[in-house]
């Protein structure tokens, strides 16, 4: 299907007598970040950021490739004790409680064995105060026991001004707190600090130096890093000291339509068509009128997005990640065209969207990992308005809003729109703003019917053996048919024996 | 690579966007009047820093500061940020002609202060014309820089020439990696050509002691508004302070990732296939009986260097990875290991391409490195695809890459330091391994030829690489097929 035949074959005959560590797939065909899966545990007092860090840290593990999943101690204790009282909870002489905290911790450990060897994870974090050395002993033994390597993230933070605002953020919108006021919130959380100062023990720089950890001093301004395992410990201590909490709207959209556009027809290099242009004036007018300080503009090398850029009068950067995905022997043909010519690549693509690389072209998954470092470079960076194209933006989007790999491509990024986004709390807040100037429509909906196999338990495909970039699992949430960009549910066919009428029944409409 | 800061100019909208042309070298496009391109006002240069950036190594001697200052401009000029080292070490002995012993690095020489001081300040200078007047992006300037005062001369110099500073202190107290430094970089060292290896380690002894009494280590609270990066025990631990923008966050990274384990990267391309048979290039044929030989013999090369665990890469193209079946051994297929895109050249022979685009052909000789195919690459992208395989190559111990000729070349004018005029050129037959081993400053390498025989897929710069040349010209070094 998508990798060379001799890729196929080798998935399923693995060479005999080959020594294929426990976990590793024989013949990976992307490098593979980790033998052993790896546990990443927080630790530091409430209000550092270690859910922050959490949540996004696992976004981008996921969006580029590595299964992996939170596991919130808090959690575990709200859905065992049902209400919360106060700040007494988690006094260190309250014995009941400590056993039940406990008790949560264990619970959870035990979760996160069962995501790894049942569920396919590759890295789990392990999200909690976890202040005591004595807890931290008992995590480094449960890993010891079952093979699994361990990286602690603490985040050091004395600025008051930190941690009022982070309270301020998520603290007092949290379960905990829905039936207090402001204030009554704010004072109890500041005793619950409290009650853990008491017994924090830092990591030890001496006593814990066979360890392997990032401290993260005041949001980022200070890091101190010991004992990088492997890869993966390596690429997450480099996203760590990448981002930054620094309020920023970050702007996507895609050029103005473009000549091949209105011709219904795929990738290639065209110019902007007058409602291109005219697209590209309004934007630079909804540019000016957000009044964005210092703002960056980035493109890719493909004369439609520079042709937009350059209606902004500002400076603006080519990025030829931010290239459109090249659909190789399909370049520049119209979906009727690739269902005339090459059938059966037609309805590939539509079993396996995601995955599906066009013969002399790229994937989705391909994509992702080109636009790793413009990923990086976002965060890096503070205001900024990327100017892509379809395919790139579906996967910029999905990183920022932690879709899935069954998602990503059907992901509704129309012409002439402009998705505005601004972080905020765990998450990132997305207006949608059209510049009201026609454009045909490019999206192509997924063929329906057979609905995406459940994400949590899919093994790895065979032909790629590294996993498919979930987003962050959440065991209780059904996908809602909004998230799928699913409008209608026609079943559509996607064998590749379907007649072309069939194959055709979604391409939107063109000259 | 296409990032960085800088400001967003406040200028009134066009009325009309302006024309775009392609310019027919890179394939990149930019604004126009008239046909011609424009001189890009909107359009900054793809750049990383705003202002350059003055790296300044700190550090006692025998810590490694002149293998990271040597290896981080390397890495820097390899992806394109032009860097050059200023070793301090270098200007003295320059000035000081004959190195006597350890006494004129003694604290209450004077007259050795006064040198020491002018030879820091003429380094500095160097530095100075590098970024401002030559274009340079990155200075490192390698020195021990073991004082607060030393260090505070450096900062004011590069605030008042616009500079950013980024310190790379290194705190090494393990006598094993001391030792082993000596004997690979001191004794060799010009300081030491007339001594034997006894006098020499005890004399530098001595010199690393003279340091010691004036170090004065960055420190988390007097030099907390500094940028830096502490490398502590080889690597072992890390203290990052204050990154201020892109390039630093990236050289940060890069210093994370290297390590001084010996071991050994070999490199060599896919056995000979089918297209190389013909002429053609690119495409995605299999290997020629020839092909198949070599990988069998590549076998049992592998198998008689008996290396310690050997991690075996390779593209996700046909011929390598047929190659690594040969092996016998697990491998890891990269596409970013994949052959150069020839765009709309792919799979022809130099003869067609002559005939059907005789000015591309003529404007890739023009400058190999620079120039895009239509709808493909150049080496230029090549290398930004391939810095996370060097990245990792960095990470790893024992590799060896089945490759493809074009990225061979980018692969070695990393680890050999050839610049971007050489990298197209460079010599990588078809089944032949090169073995690098880290020594010293640089890269060991060695060739071995694996006794088959295969067509030779090298065509050397012509001599005429003007758009009016004839077919003749244009053809004449191209390597002989079938």
């Amino acid at each position: 299907m998508n990798g060379t035949p001799i890729t196929q074959a080798m998935a399923e005959t693995p060479c005999v007598g080959e020594r294929v560590p426990r976990f590793q797939r024989p013949h990976a065909s992307v490098p593979q970040f980790t033998n052993s899966p790896t546990m990443i545990v927080m630790v530091g007092l409430p209000a550092r950021g270690k859910t922050y860090i959490s949540k996004k840290l696992t976004r981008y593990l996921n969006w580029i490739g590595v299964p992996t999943k939170v596991f919130n101690v808090g959690q575990y204790r709200r859905d065992a004790v049902r209400t919360y009282k106060n700040f007494e909870f988690f006094r260190p002489d309250n014995e009941e409680a400590m056993k039940i905290r406990k008790a949560c911790a264990r619970s959870a450990l035990s979760d996160v064995g069962t995501y790894f060897m049942l569920e396919h994870g590759q890295a789990a974090v392990f999200d909690a105060t976890n202040t005591t050395r004595e807890r931290r002993e008992i995590i480094l033994s449960y890993a010891k026991d079952n093979g699994y390597k361990v990286f602690f993230i603490e985040s050091i933070c004395d600025d008051p001004e930190i941690i009022a605002e982070n309270i301020k953020q998520v603290k007092l919108s949290s379960p905990d707190y829905i039936d207090c006021d402001k204030e009554e919130a704010v004072a109890d959380f500041l005793k619950r600090i409290e009650c853990y100062k008491v017994t924090y023990v830092p990591l030890d720089d001496d006593k814990d130096s066979h360890l392997s950890y990032i401290k993260i001093f005041n949001v980022g301004s200070r890091y101190l890093v010991n004992r990088v395992q492997d890869h993966i410990q390596s690429r997450i201590v480099y996203y760590l000291m990448n981002i930054h909490v620094t309020p920023r709207t970050i702007y996507l959209c895609r050029h103005g339509e473009s000549e091949l556009n209105l011709v219904g027809r795929i990738g290639g290099d065209s110019g902007l068509s007058p409602r291109g242009s005219q697209f590209a004036g309004a934007l630079g007018k909804y540019i000016k009128s957000q009044s964005i300080p210092d703002l960056k503009v980035w493109t890719s090398h493909m004369k439609r997005t520079i042709q937009t850029a350059e209606a902004l009068g500002v400076a603006y950067e080519q990025w030829k990640a931010l290239n459109e995905i090249d659909a190789g022997v399909c370049e520049d043909l119209t979906y009727e065209e690739i269902q005339a010519n090459y059938p059966e690549e037609f309805a590939l693509r539509d079993q396996d969207k995601y995955r599906y690389r066009y013969p002399k072209g790229e994937s989705y998954e391909d994509l992702v990992q080109r636009l790793e470092p413009v990923i990086m470079e976002l965060e890096r960076q503070e205001n900024v308005l990327v100017v892509c194209h379809q395919a790139v933006m579906r996967c910029l989007l999905a990183y920022f809003l932690d879709k899935s790999a069954e998602e990503l491509p059907y992901l509704k990024c129309p012409l002439h729109t402009v998705l505005k986004l601004t972080p905020v709390a765990y998450g990132c807040k997305v207006e949608s703003v059209s510049l009201n100037i026609e454009a045909v429509n490019t999206h192509r909906d997924r063929p329906a019917g057979d609905e995406p196999p459940c994400t949590l338990l899919a093994p790895p495909s065979r032909h790629h053996s590294r996993a498919q970039p979930m987003a962050s699992p959440v065991p209780t949430r059904a996908p809602r048919l909004q998230d799928l960009g699913v409008t209608s549910l026609s079943l559509q066919n996607v064998e590749v024996s379907r007649e072309p009428e069939e194959a055709l029944l979604t391409v939107p409409d063109h000259i | 690579m296409n990032s960085g800061e800088g400001c967003s100019e406040e200028i009134p909208l066009p009325s009309s966007p302006r024309e775009l042309t392609q310019n027919p070298l890179k394939k990149i496009w930019i604004p126009c009047k008239n046909g011609l391109p424009e001189k890009h006002i909107f359009q900054r240069k793809v750049c990383m820093t705003n202002c350059p950036t003055l790296i300044v190594t700190v550090g006692l001697p025998a810590r490694g500061k002149t293998y990271i200052s040597k290896k981080l401009t390397r890495y820097l000029n390899w992806i394109g940020v032009p860097t050059k080292e200023f070793n301090v070490g270098q200007y003295r002995r320059e000035c000081v002609k004959i190195y006597k012993s350890f006494e004129f690095f003694s604290p209450d020489n004077e007259e050795g202060l006064k040198i020491r001081k002018q030879c820091a300040s003429a380094a500095l200078n160097d530095v100075r014309q590098y970024l401002t007047d030559e274009g340079g992006q990155v200075a490192v300037f390698d020195a021990t820089n073991t004082t607060r005062e030393r260090r505070d001369t450096i900062t004011r110099f590069a605030e008042q020439n616009g500079f950013k500073v980024f310190f790379v202190e290194s705190v090494c107290e393990d006598p094993a990696v001391i030792n082993e430094n000596i004997v690979q970089v001191k004794l060799g060292s010009p300081d030491y050509t007339h001594c034997n290896t006894d006098e020499a380690v005890e004399d530098f002894m001595k010199r690393i002691k003279c340091y010691e009494n004036s170090y004065q280590t960055l420190d988390e609270v007097l030099d907390r508004d500094l940028s830096y990066i502490k490398i502590i025990d080889v690597g072992r631990r890390y203290l990052v302070n204050r990154v201020q923008d892109h390039i630093q966050s990236r050289i940060v990274y890069y210093l994370m990732n290297i390590h001084i384990t010996p071991r050994s990267i070999y490199l060599c391309r896919h056995g000979e296939s089918d297209m190389n048979v013909k002429g053609r290039i690119g495409g995605d044929s299999g290997l020629s009986l020839r092909g198949k030989d070599f990988a069998r013999r590549l076998g049992q090369f592998i198998q008689k260097q008996d290396i310690s665990d050997l991690k075996v890469w390779t593209s996700q193209m046909k011929r390598t990875i047929q190659t690594a079946e040969g092996l016998n051994v697990p491998y890891e297929q990269w596409k970013a290991l994949n052959e150069i895109d020839a765009g709309v050249c792919e799979e022809m022979m130099y003869e067609e391409i002559q005939d059907h685009h005789p000015l591309e052909f003529a404007l890739r000789d023009q400058d190999k490195y620079r120039y895009r195919y239509p709808k493909g690459e150049s080496y230029e992208d090549l290398v930004q695809r391939l810095e996370p395989v060097i990245m990792e190559l960095e990470r790893q111990e024992n590799v060896l890459v089945i490759c493809h000729q074009a990225v061979m070349r980018c692969l070695l004018a990393y680890f050999l330091d050839k610049s971007a005029e050489e990298l197209p050129y460079l010599k990588c037959p078809l089944h032949t391994v090169l073995k690098l081993t880290p020594v010293a400053y640089g890269c060991k390498v060695e060739s071995i030829f694996l006794n088959v025989d295969a067509v030779n897929t090298h065509r050397d710069r012509p001599e005429n690489v003007e758009v009016s040349r004839m077919a003749e010209e244009a053809l004449y070094t191209v390597p002989a097929h079938q």
